[in-house]
């Protein structure tokens, strides 16, 4: 381990404020990119399985 | 025209191509989230400090990565347009449109992450030099490329018209690589992707090559996810095609 306190560790030898955005950045990028992309998901699977079955209804009529 | 192997058919076929990569999601995200923990642990607390940069350099954990991938991105992007185009495989230009986001935000973290390391280090957010300018402008192509997409309705089209533009960006990739060693530049040279050895301490670089691997498979999962959503837009445009963001192929009417 490299630092001795949660201080020193939140202040990277004074560059505490260029490290952590760089770091809180990506991960809020590349996370966000991957939430919206399985949200997506959901929402187009969903939607194909009420179109199926919107269709199966009103090819056989019950 | 180079005969194309049957596995290759197979795997060309979207509906076969979408259950695979469903299979291959969990083995994609499972090490992609644990080699990034590992990788940023390693980074921020087993690494040594720089004894020129001191802790500064740790952002090197998000930038190189970003930045590799920036151009690993591109090329897939722009050969996967180019297989489209010579072969014509749907499957191909869906997984080019699907990298084109992924890339574009490699490429702005690797911007935006250099710009948080160049104030400290080079007294400066920005510096209109060889190596920030050329990544500037693979930012753009990306943007082109979606932007092209975005601006043609009729989808085969929209396919064939950016795969050209994502084949002629390529020729950016190179200058990216080499604008340190061809121009004066603040940039400093290459450490790890050079014919030498590496020019960096084990106990620095192997975070650094944990963070390369878990960058490669975040980038594989989105694309597996996004090309998986591709596929259900083109079966969602066949189905209603007045819901979906581009009209469906002529031959399918």
């Amino acid at each position: 381990m490299q630092f001795a306190t949660f201080a020193e560790f939140l202040e990277m030898g004074g560059y505490g404020r260029f490290v952590w955005p760089a770091y809180g950045l990506s991960i809020a990028v590349l996370g966000g990119l991957l939430i919206t992309s399985v949200v997506r998901h959901r929402h187009l699977q969903k939607w194909l399985e009420r179109s199926d079955r919107r269709r199966r209804r009103s090819r056989s009529p019950s | 025209m180079v005969q194309i192997p049957v596995w290759f058919h197979r795997l060309a076929s979207p509906a076969h191509f979408y259950h695979i990569a469903g299979q291959a999601l969990p083995w994609c995200a499972g090490p992609a989230l644990l080699l990034f923990g590992v990788g940023t642990f390693g980074g921020l607390l087993l690494a040594p400090a720089d004894y020129q940069q001191g802790d500064s350099f740790r952002i090197i954990y998000v930038h190189v990565p970003a930045a590799a991938l920036s151009m690993g991105a591109y090329v897939f992007m722009a050969l996967a347009a180019g297989i489209g185009l010579v072969w014509r495989i749907k499957l191909a230009f869906m997984a080019a449109r699907s990298a084109a986001p992924v890339g574009a935000a490699f490429t702005f973290l690797a911007l935006a992450t250099g710009s948080l390391w160049g104030k400290p280090m080079w007294g400066t957010w920005w510096e209109w030099d060889a190596r920030l300018t050329s990544e500037l402008i693979l930012l753009f192509l990306y943007l082109g490329f979606l932007g092209l997409q975005e601006a043609i309705d009729e989808r085969d089209t929209a396919y064939r018209a950016s795969a050209v533009v994502a084949l002629v960006g390529l020729v950016n990739i190179p200058i990216i690589h080499y604008s340190v060693e061809w121009w004066y530049t603040l940039h400093q040279g290459a450490t790890i992707f050079k014919l030498d050895k590496p020019s960096i301490a084990p106990e620095m670089l192997w975070p650094l090559l944990i963070m390369l691997g878990a960058y490669a498979l975040v980038f594989a999962t989105i694309v597996l996810v996004r090309t998986r959503n591709e596929i259900l837009e083109a079966r969602m445009a066949s189905v209603a095609p007045a819901l979906t963001r581009h009209r469906p192929d002529r031959n399918r009417g």
